[in-house]
Parts: C-alpha cells; sequence; structure tokens
C-alpha cells in the first residue's frame, strides 16, 4: 500500500503535463501551422471586422432574408456563448404550441404560398447554432424573399443552389443550405450597383 | 428510412470491422511488452516516466498490489481535478474570467471524469477554464482511459495464465496504454477534425455583428439582479434587443478527440458534437462515432491474440456487434417515423432528396436522422455518452434506445477496457447456466469456474441495478427529485431514469432537460459513478487473481466450446435477459406508455 503512494502522486503529475500540456500545445501548435483559418473559427470577415462564423448561424426574421431553424439559446436565440437544444420532449404541450407558432408565422409571412412546410424550418436544433436548412427549407422561401427584395425568384434560386451542399463524399449526412452565407450573399447581391 | 441511412448503417459496421484486426494485434503487441514501433521513439519517455516514479517496471503485481495502484491513481487524481476546477479563476488560461466552480458540481464532475463517464452538470463555454479543460478534463479523459485498458489486460492475464500469483504491473499497463495507443491515435483525429473545422485556439471568444439584430423577449429584474413575477407568477418580459454574437471557441479538438478514442464523452461545448465547432461535418461525425467505437471493438482481438485463440474474441465482437446492429435500426424506424403530433400541425416530415424530415427536433441539419441514431446508439452502446442530437427530444421509442443500450451494463462494446471485461463476466455467466444445463462443471479457456468466480460474477451483475434503480425510486418521490424536471407525464420518469442509468453505467449522455445541477443530483450522481466504475473494478481484479492461480482444465467431451455460433446466441440471451427482466418494468411506466400516448 505505503510503496504505491509515491508512485501514484508523481504518476499523477507527470501525466498531466504529458496529456494535459504537451498534447494541446502539439496540437494547437499544428492546427496553426496547418490550418489556421478552422483552428480560429472559419470566421467571416468584412473589411477587418468579424461579422460571424462560416460554421455558426444566425437568428433571421425579416422577411428579405432566408429564416434560419429554430434555435432555443437562450436568453437569445443563436446565442453562440451559451449553446443548447429545447430539449422538449415529444408528447409535450410545449414543443406542440412552440411548432404551431412557427407554422402561424412562417404562413403569415407568406400568404399564398402551398407548398408544404419542411419538418426541420419549424423544429429547434440540438445546438441552437445549426448553420444549415434542408434545401427543401430554402425553397420553401424563396419566393416571399425575391417578394420582399424586388428580385425576379429565379435569381434567388440560383443563389440557392449555389449555397447548397450535397452530401459529404456524395454519401454522408444531408444535403443542406447555410443560412448566413446566402443571406450575405443576397445583401451583397442587392447592394450592387446596377450595371449599364 | 432511406437507402442512403442504411448505406450509412452498413459502411460505420464495415470500416470499423475492417480496422478491428490491424489494432487489436497492435494493441496486444503492445501489451505484451513487446515492440511496436512507436517504442523506438517513446522508449526513452517510457524509461523516464518509470524511474521519476521510482517504479520497477520488471516487478509484476498480486491483484491487490494491482487494485490499490489503480486506487491510489485514481484518488489522487480525483482530488487534482476538483482542485483545479475550485481555483480556476486565479489561473491562467482563463480569458472569459470564469470564477471557481461551486463545490457540489466540482465533485460530481470530479467523480465523473475519472469514472470515464463524462456526465456534465454545466455547460462548458460557461463554466471551464481553457486550464480546466486541459489539463484537467483531458488529462481524465486520457488516464480513465487507460486505467480500463490496463483492468482489462489485467483479467485476460487471468484468463490466459496458469498457477500465477501475479496478474501483471498496473503503472506498465497505464503507461504504455497512454503513450502507444491513445496519445498517438488522438491527435491523429484532433488534426483531421481542425481540418473539417473543428476550433483548436487559445484566443478569447470572438465578437461578431449580427446580420440582422435580435429581437427577443427578456425577463425584467429588479435593483438586486433578481427576477421580478407578475401577479399570475410569471416572470415580467421586457423586449430586448442584441447586436453582437459571442462565438465560443477554444481548444477544442485535442479534447474531443480524445473524449471519444477514450469513450469519455465529455463535450468542450454545452452541446457537446451537436455544436458546429465540435463536429462540423458529416465526415467528422462519422470519424467521431468511429473513434468511440474503436478500441472497444478492436480489444476484442488484443484479447483473442493474448488467449492464444482469436476465435474468443471474434464471438465476444460478434455478439456485441449484432445487438448494436438490431437496436440502431429500431432506433432509425422510430425517428424516421418521425412525431405525428407534429405532422398534423402541417410539417412535412417525408425525408426526400432535398429534406430529412422525421422527427428534427434537437437535430442537425447535416446530420439528418441517419448519423443522429447512428450516433446515439454507438454513444450508448460504448460508455461514450457524447451526443450529436438531445436525446431527451427523440420520439418514446427513439430514446428508449439509447436508454437500454445502457442497462445491458455497457458491455455492448461498453467503455474502452470496461466494455469487454464486463462482457467477459457475462461469458462466465453464460457458461454457468449451460453448465447447470447439463450437469457438469462449467469451464471458460481452460478454468474452472467454481462458487468463488461465481460469487464475484453475481456482485458485478447485481451492484450496477440497485445503484440505478435504487436512486431513481428515491428521485422520484422526493421533490428534491422531481422538482428538475422539464418533460410533463411519463417522460419526466424517463429523464430521471436516463440521469441514473447513464451515471451508474459510466456512460455520460443525458436527457438534459432534467435539470441536473443542483445539490441533490450532483452528489447522489457522483455517488453513483464511483460506485459504478470502482465497486465493479475490484471484484473484476479479485476475480483476475482468482483466474490467474488456477491451473488448466483439460477440455473433454462435455466442455462447451465458447467460439462458435451457438455460444453467441448463448451470450446474446443471457446479456439480454439479465437486462430484460431488470429494467423493462421500468420502461414500460417510462418511454412505452409515452408511445402508447403518442400514438393515441
Amino acid at each position: 500500500m505505503k510503496d504505491q503512494i509515491r508512485p501514484a502522486l508523481t504518476m499523477v503529475l507527470l501525466l498531466t503535463v504529458l496529456t494535459g500540456l504537451t498534447y494541446p500545445l502539439t496540437v494547437t501548435g499544428l492546427a496553426q501551422v496547418f490550418f489556421p483559418d478552422q483552428a480560429n473559427g472559419s470566421l467571416i470577415l468584412r473589411e477587418g471586422k468579424v461579422v460571424g462564423s462560416r460554421l455558426i448561424g444566425q437568428y433571421f426574421d425579416k422577411p428579405e432574408y432566408f429564416w434560419s431553424r429554430p434555435s432555443a439559446t437562450a436568453p437569445f436565440p443563436y446565442n453562440a456563448a451559451a449553446s443548447g437544444g429545447s430539449n422538449l420532449g415529444p408528447t409535450n404541450p410545449v414543443l406542440i404550441d412552440a411548432v404551431k407558432t412557427r407554422v402561424a408565422a412562417l404562413r403569415t409571412a407568406d400568404p399564398g404560398n402551398a407548398l408544404p412546410i419542411p419538418v426541420d424550418l419549424v423544429t429547434a436544433s440540438g445546438s441552437g447554432l445549426d448553420p444549415h436548412i434542408s434545401p427543401a427549407a430554402a425553397l420553401y422561401q424563396a419566393k416571399r424573399v425575391a417578394r420582399a427584395r424586388g428580385l425576379d425568384e429565379n435569381s434567388v434560386l440560383t443563389l440557392v443552389s449555389k449555397h447548397t451542399e450535397g452530401r459529404q463524399f456524395g454519401l454522408l449526412g444531408e444535403p443542406r443550405v447555410n443560412v448566413l452565407m446566402l443571406n450575405l450573399a443576397l445583401d451583397a447581391l442587392t447592394a450592387e450597383p446596377v450595371s449599364r | 428510412m432511406t437507402a442512403n441511412g442504411l448505406v450509412q448503417i452498413a459502411l460505420f459496421f464495415g470500416v470499423l470491422i475492417a480496422l478491428v484486426k490491424p489494432l487489436g494485434w497492435y494493441m496486444a503487441r503492445v501489451h505484451e511488452g513487446k515492440s511496436c514501433g512507436l517504442d523506438r521513439v517513446l522508449g526513452p519517455v517510457e524509461r523516464s516516466l518509470y524511474r521519476i516514479c521510482g517504479i520497477r517496471s520488471n516487478e509484476e503485481m498480486t491483484w491487490k498490489t494491482y487494485a490499490v495502484a489503480m486506487l491510489l491513481f485514481n484518488g489522487f487524481g480525483l482530488l487534482a481535478l476538483y482542485l483545479l476546477q475550485r481555483i480556476q479563476g486565479v489561473l491562467p488560461l482563463n480569458p472569459q474570467a470564469f470564477g471557481a466552480v461551486a463545490p457540489d458540481l466540482a465533485f460530481n464532475t470530479a467523480a465523473s471524469f475519472t469514472t470515464n463517464t463524462n456526465w456534465q452538470a454545466y455547460g462548458g463555454e460557461s463554466t471551464m477554464s481553457y486550464l480546466t479543460q486541459m489539463m484537467g478534463l483531458t488529462v481524465q479523459n486520457f488516464v480513465s482511459a487507460a486505467t480500463g485498458i490496463a483492468i482489462l489486460v489485467a483479467f485476460i492475464r487471468g484468463l490466459a495464465r496458469r498457477s500465477s500469483q501475479t496478474i501483471g504491473n498496473f503503472w506498465v499497463d497505464l503507461v504504455r496504454s497512454t503513450l502507444y495507443i491513445l496519445l498517438p491515435l488522438a491527435t491523429i483525429v484532433a488534426l483531421l477534425l481542425v481540418g473539417q473545422g473543428a476550433v483548436q485556439t487559445f484566443d478569447a471568444y470572438h465578437t461578431a455583428r449580427f446580420a440582422q439584430p435580435v429581437h427577443y423577449e427578456k425577463p425584467v429584474t429588479d435593483g438586486t439582479g433578481q427576477t421580478s413575477f407578475d401577479e399570475h407568477g410569471k416572470p415580467k418580459m421586457e423586449p430586448a434587443i442584441e447586436h453582437h454574437q459571442i462565438l465560443a471557441v477554444g481548444p477544442a479538438s485535442s479534447q474531443v478527440a480524445i473524449k471519444h478514442l477514450g469513450t469519455n464523452g465529455g463535450g468542450f461545448f454545452s452541446v457537446n458534437a451537436a455544436h458546429p465547432f465540435e463536429s462540423p461535418t458529416p465526415f467528422t461525425d462519422f470519424l467521431l462515432i468511429l473513434a468511440e467505437t474503436l478500441l472497444a471493438a478492436s480489444l476484442t482481438y488484443t484479447f483473442g491474440v493474448m488467449v492464444g485463440d482469436t476465435r474468443q474474441g471474434w464471438t465476444i465482437l460478434t455478439a456485441m456487434l449484432a445487438v448494436l446492429l438490431v437496436f440502431m435500426l429500431g432506433g432509425y424506424l422510430a425517428e424516421s417515423d418521425g412525431n405525428p403530433r407534429i405532422a398534423t400541425l402541417g410539417a412535412d416530415h417525408t425525408p426526400s432528396d432535398i429534406q430529412p424530415g422525421g422527427n428534427m427536433e434537437g437535430k442537425e441539419t447535416r446530420f439528418g436522422i441517419a448519423r443522429s441514431v447512428i450516433f446515439a446508439a454507438a454513444t450508448t452502446a460504448t460508455s461514450t455518452g457524447a451526443v450529436d442530437s438531445m436525446h431527451d427530444s427523440f420520439t418514446p421509442l427513439g430514446g428508449l434506445v439509447p436508454l437500454f443500450l445502457m442497462q445491458f451494463g455497457e458491455v455492448i462494446l461498453g467503455g474502452v477496457g470496461s466494455g469487454l471485461y464486463g462482457m467477459l463476466v457475462f461469458a462466465i455467466i453464460a457458461v454457468f447456466i449451460a453448465g447447470l444445463m447439463v450437469g457438469r462443471t462449467p469451464e471458460y479457456l481452460g478454468k474452472k469456474i467454481e462458487p468463488y468466480e461465481m460469487k464475484m460474477a453475481s456482485l458485478l451483475i447485481l451492484i450496477m441495478p440497485i445503484v440505478v434503480l435504487g436512486l431513481t425510486a428515491v428521485a422520484s418521490v422526493t421533490t428534491a427529485g422531481t422538482a428538475s424536471i422539464l418533460n410533463p407525464g411519463p417522460h419526466g420518469l424517463s429523464e430521471i431514469l436516463y440521469a441514473y442509468t447513464s451515471q451508474g453505467n459510466n456512460n455520460g449522455s443525458a436527457f438534459g432537460g432534467l435539470n441536473a445541477n443542483t445539490v441533490f443530483y450532483n452528489t447522489t450522481g457522483g455517488l453513483a459513478m464511483l460506485a459504478s466504475r470502482f465497486w465493479l473494478a475490484v471484484p473484476t481484479l479479485a476475480l483476475a487473481g482468482a483466474l490467474a492461480r488456477k491451473t488448466s482444465a483439460p477440455t473433454g467431451s462435455g466442455t462447451l466450446p465458447t467460439h462458435t455460433p451457438l455460444f453467441v446466441v448463448l451470450l446474446i440471451g443471457v446479456v439480454l435477459l439479465v437486462g430484460g427482466l431488470t429494467f423493462v418494468p421500468v420502461l414500460a411506466l417510462g418511454p412505452i406508455v409515452e408511445h402508447v400516448l403518442m400514438m393515441s
């Protein structure tokens, strides 16, 4: 018993240095050399200022923007300093009411739209920071966005398909559209001076 | 269910099985003390560790000394992690200036990470400094996994050796697992993660300007910071506007890599692998699932090599993977079908090439249904407990899958090391039951199974259900327990059951709606985690010691061969029977009742 105390104490200390300092510092060093953009958060810079991350969604509820998925982070949606899901169970009345409200909001913003509402657009993501919506959810909103911006629907659809990613390696995960990147591209499109 | 989803499931099993033999062979070399290639580079580090600690690496230990060394090492580790959390406020690498972690939460977290559970009653990005994440949590991710492997190889030596008093040297097993297996693999996985977009930086959190400012309602507070309430007892709300998004970053990838390889599961961020900075792409999701199953699966081959019959290892692995496949498919079916109560509100949940469909509450778009379910099954079949989707929002039967997989005692792959030693105990019980049927003395791998072995084995399968069901019962009937529930009805019971199942099996995943950061849950949960890890580890080592002392029983015509399809069936039968008989009644009151309610 007694002769194991010294090895136990020293070993805790040495393995802490090895796995708690040497290892993360080595990985950080290599990451910062080989993948500096990714390692620092895939930041989007405009005029030297951070306007977001390509990997973290933002909240949109104006008709001229594509809306992201509902977010359950507190105290406001898409709070990237405190990720979180709703954790509401499938039979919880709070969940059912929330979905009802979201369906109503989408229908009010676009009364003539007869397309079915994709389920991902009315359910909160796991992280509360989901940067993506499904292509179906983007198509559902294209007409509204075009109308609100005075654009022709086809140019909006072209932009959507430009921001649509397929399954990774054609196999993994699901097809998706990055909402923030799409909306920033829309803003850039509208801000561009009309040529000719 | 879609064809693509089934192909993604098949791909996971295919790649995993293909890696079992090479990695299992490599780990056998490491633990038989043979040259493994990496020792040419890291050999000096290994030898200087022994020298500084005063360890004579060629001296073997009896099971008692082995257990003492293991307990002391983990005890000091627990203490160090507790202290680090308590004083993080005055230590460096704390750019967000987080204060000391509360005593009950610090105890729960220290118990959680030293027991390879990684239950988290805190949100990483809002509680822990970079230093605590690295020098506390990451360290335990490594050494708790290495401890699991050490106990396993000691147990295998017990089975493999004849008339031996010793079962190896704990320090050597610990150091070699860490240096030659965990560190190199973690470095590779971490860099693959960063390449895809996972963060690895010591910068403070970034501030971004929202493209569209967020209007929301926030609770009104009075002068002292207390929330004000209206006459109905509801908090008063006022409109607020937020212009900035704080992007939490940190040295995440290095920790994420080992939390999966070591079946730990504790996320750097609150939502774990659902967070885009932990798992940014479907490929990283695939990689993390592979990482968390890789060592547990490959160790079955290591076991085969070390007992001199690789068929024995494949038999165990077949039983594990068969159960996992069935549960994974069941979960996939339940989640694909979606939530009928939401479908009637006008949400379309039919899967297609342009939308995932199904039950998307709590799931990420990039993962969809298939990846979320593969993850949920793999993370609970192994004792990882990381999540890429919120299990609390799964359909009742979809949520039953992870719950039930844990309740088998984390032996369907299970924790690194601990899963296989748990499963070998079930193998001993299986030969015992088969022996009773034909009236012969049971044997496993040439070792006679006698009353002492059966006593230890019975202890090993009885402790967990007593801890889990006992604490669930207490929490269900006390205000301290029920006050934390988020979801009403039978789902509330499922939340409590999940919490103690997870902690009582060292898994660490949660039905996250339950508010677990209370003195009651932190304390009872912490004790459950310590009991199920160390109270099981000691009898396992005792069993190893007893088996090592035995001579070999010659194989006779009445010996049950343990490498046949028949034994696979027998082993699965025993695991399902023990788990099922113990937990089906309480599952009927939770998820099963909720399913019936949801469909009615």
